[in-house]
């Protein structure tokens, strides 16, 4: 763990680890995957430094059991992958979801489906922020978009999923992983918030057991707890939503962006500004909760505005825009397939058709 | 006047949900004498399988964890390490442990993990209705092996206990059976010598269990334990592997 108030030259992968010892992470199972080999290496050279226990699993499907494990010890516990590892996590992600404990769960999105490649995505959308794996759940989904943020973030991670008991999920992609910037590291003292559960296993002296399980086979008993989760996602949903905004107060047309490809549109929208464009930029923070007031509050605007979503996929995150607006304003689409970015120049070109 | 024999403190009074003749019973009652003699009630973490005892912690009265089906020795791997002071065994079927979960059952014994393994191998799938396991025996007909198992494209019993033996990281490994009361005496040791090398610091113990199942063997009780002794024991030889 880095003890000194400075900056830090170093790669989203290298912050999201960083954050994680100082939020807390007392445990982390990984497996590794490109590009999101940066983190466990760093996991691997630092956590125990800080009392926390590092294992390279033999797979994704044993890491995440793992973290199962260490979670229902009330120990703040991660792994981390990238697309198809975190598609063979799903399993587990459903357990815990079902068994009600908090993890993180970083995914490094890459180009798919099947192997794809190793170029930068965000085609996971959908599974991330459906659920992905079986079963009526969530996971809150943080999406950041600099390096400074992937640090950021998780402390936020931990104590969401603390708090909420469940499954808190990092899409970042294989652009933020590996590029570096310099992170301003704002403490060295733990971040998130004391985490002492009373459903812990562990000592059970002068308490009666506890048992961590996702299993009810009595009749209406499953769906009780499925209520409970529906409650406790519907406080999440009025609760949590958090999103950026820029411009968006005058703007005709509201670019709608996360992650990486929001820092390419913000660096569009400053310029577009300088030439006396009107458009804004909104990007969505949590994908789930989906931060469906911040678009109330421009649907509900006088001005008549148009969305453009720009994606990394074949338009994922739009559907949601497009449930959000429900017909009261046009929403357009641009996205690249398969690891691929659109230009500044495609970009432009379908804002000024916008405008 | 000294009481010498009662209900273990680990077992709770509940109703039993097994069949009639099944093994699991008195290999939960083991494990609770077990824990209740070594004095380690307060500090075990029971990690429950996927399969027939995947409610065991309704039966035993000290901490557990489920697990997905097969990964109970990665969650008893993340659980002993976060908490090394607990005493924490996985209870696992032969499809759990030596089909779906094998990765996790040769890593955890190849990274020497401090736990103690209790494998059921009763040769069958039996909460699914009775299908082949990698135990089941050549010839013997299961509900995805109608004309018994052939070797030709099923293959021969895993014998995992035996595969392990190789691993240096494995401290303990035997094999008992419950199909006598003496036998049943020596399965209690065996469990025993498992929980007490966790708590000396020794690494991997595991004890297989050869256990009966009569309802997908299609005999009755007493037939069953006949065929442990006289056909399973032939394929599955009891006694100290390593």
């Amino acid at each position: 763990m880095i003890n000194n108030l400075k900056r830090v030259l170093m790669t989203g992968n290298e912050a999201i680890a960083e954050g994680a010892i100082q939020a807390g992470c007392g445990f982390y199972a990984g497996y590794p995957i490109t590009p999101q080999n940066e983190l466990i290496a760093y996991m691997a050279a630092h956590l125990a430094d800080s009392g926390g226990v590092f294992i390279q699993a033999e797979s994704e499907l044993a890491a995440i059991n793992m973290v199962f494990g260490a979670s229902a010890c009330g120990v703040r516990a991660m792994t981390s992958s990238s697309s198809p590892g975190i598609s063979l996590k799903q399993e587990g992600i459903s357990y815990i979801a079902g068994a009600q404990l908090p993890a993180v769960i970083v995914n490094v999105m890459r180009g798919g489906p099947g192997l794809g490649n190793i170029w930068p995505s965000q085609a996971d959308y959908f599974q991330a922020t459906r659920g992905g794996g079986h079963g009526d759940y969530r996971s809150i989904v943080l999406a950041p978009s600099t390096v400074q943020e992937c640090y950021e973030c998780m402390p936020l991670a931990f104590s969401l999923a603390d708090q909420y008991r469940m499954p808190a999920i990092i899409l970042s992609d294989g652009m933020l992983g590996q590029m570096m910037e310099p992170v301003l590291m704002r403490s060295h003292k733990p971040l998130a918030i004391s985490h002492k559960p009373k459903w812990a296993l562990g000592n059970s002296k002068g308490r009666s057991p506890n048992v961590a399980k996702s299993f009810y086979l009595r009749e209406g008993d499953l769906e009780k707890v499925n209520l409970l989760l529906q409650k406790k996602y519907k406080t999440i949903e009025a609760k949590e939503q958090r999103y950026q905004g820029q411009y968006l107060d005058d703007a005709k047309v509201v670019l709608v962006a996360y992650g990486t490809m929001a820092r390419i549109i913000k660096s569009i929208t400053h310029k577009l500004r300088g030439q006396g464009k009107k458009v804004g930029l909104l990007r969505p923070i949590t994908l789930w909760p989906f931060p469906v007031q911040a678009f109330e509050r421009l649907a509900l605007g006088k001005m008549a505005k148009k969305f453009l979503v720009v994606e990394m996929s074949a338009g994922q995150m739009l559907e949601d825009v497009k449930l959000v607006i429900n017909g009261r304003s046009a929403v357009g689409f641009l996205g690249r397939l398969g690891g691929g970015m659109p230009s500044e120049e495609e970009i432009i070109k379908n804002i000024t058709s916008l405008l | 006047m000294k009481k010498i024999f009662s209900h273990p403190r680990s077992l709770r009074k509940v109703t039993t949900h097994y069949c009639p003749g099944c093994g699991h019973g008195i290999a939960h009652r083991l494990i609770s004498e077990v824990v209740d003699e070594l004095g380690i009630r307060e500090k075990t973490i029971g990690v429950a399988p996927v399969g027939c005892a995947v409610v065991a912690y309704d039966y035993w009265d000290f901490d557990c964890s489920e697990a997905a089906h097969g990964r109970a020795l990665a969650v008893a791997t993340a659980i002993k390490r976060v908490k090394p002071k607990t005493i924490v065994f996985t209870y696992q079927g032969d499809g759990d442990l030596a089909a779906i979960g094998t990765n996790e059952t040769i890593h955890a014994a190849n990274r020497g993990e401090n736990l103690t393994v209790i494998f059921i191998n009763n040769a069958v799938y039996g909460m699914t209705g009775g299908q082949m396991a990698p135990t089941t025996l050549v010839g013997q007909k299961t509900a995805t092996t109608p004309k018994g198992r052939e070797v030709k494209g099923q293959g021969y019993p895993l014998k995992i206990s035996e595969m392990l033996k190789v691993l240096p990281g494995v401290k303990y490994l035997e094999r008992v059976s419950l199909h006598s009361p003496q036998e049943i005496l020596k399965a209690k040791a065996a469990i025993k010598q498992a929980f007490l090398n966790q708590i000396q610091g020794k690494g991997f113990s595991l004890v297989e269990i050869i256990s009966p199942c009569p309802t997908y063997w299609g005999m009755s009780p007493r037939q069953s334990l006949n065929w442990i002794k006289e056909v399973m024991l032939k394929e599955f030889p009891l006694g100290r592997i390593k």
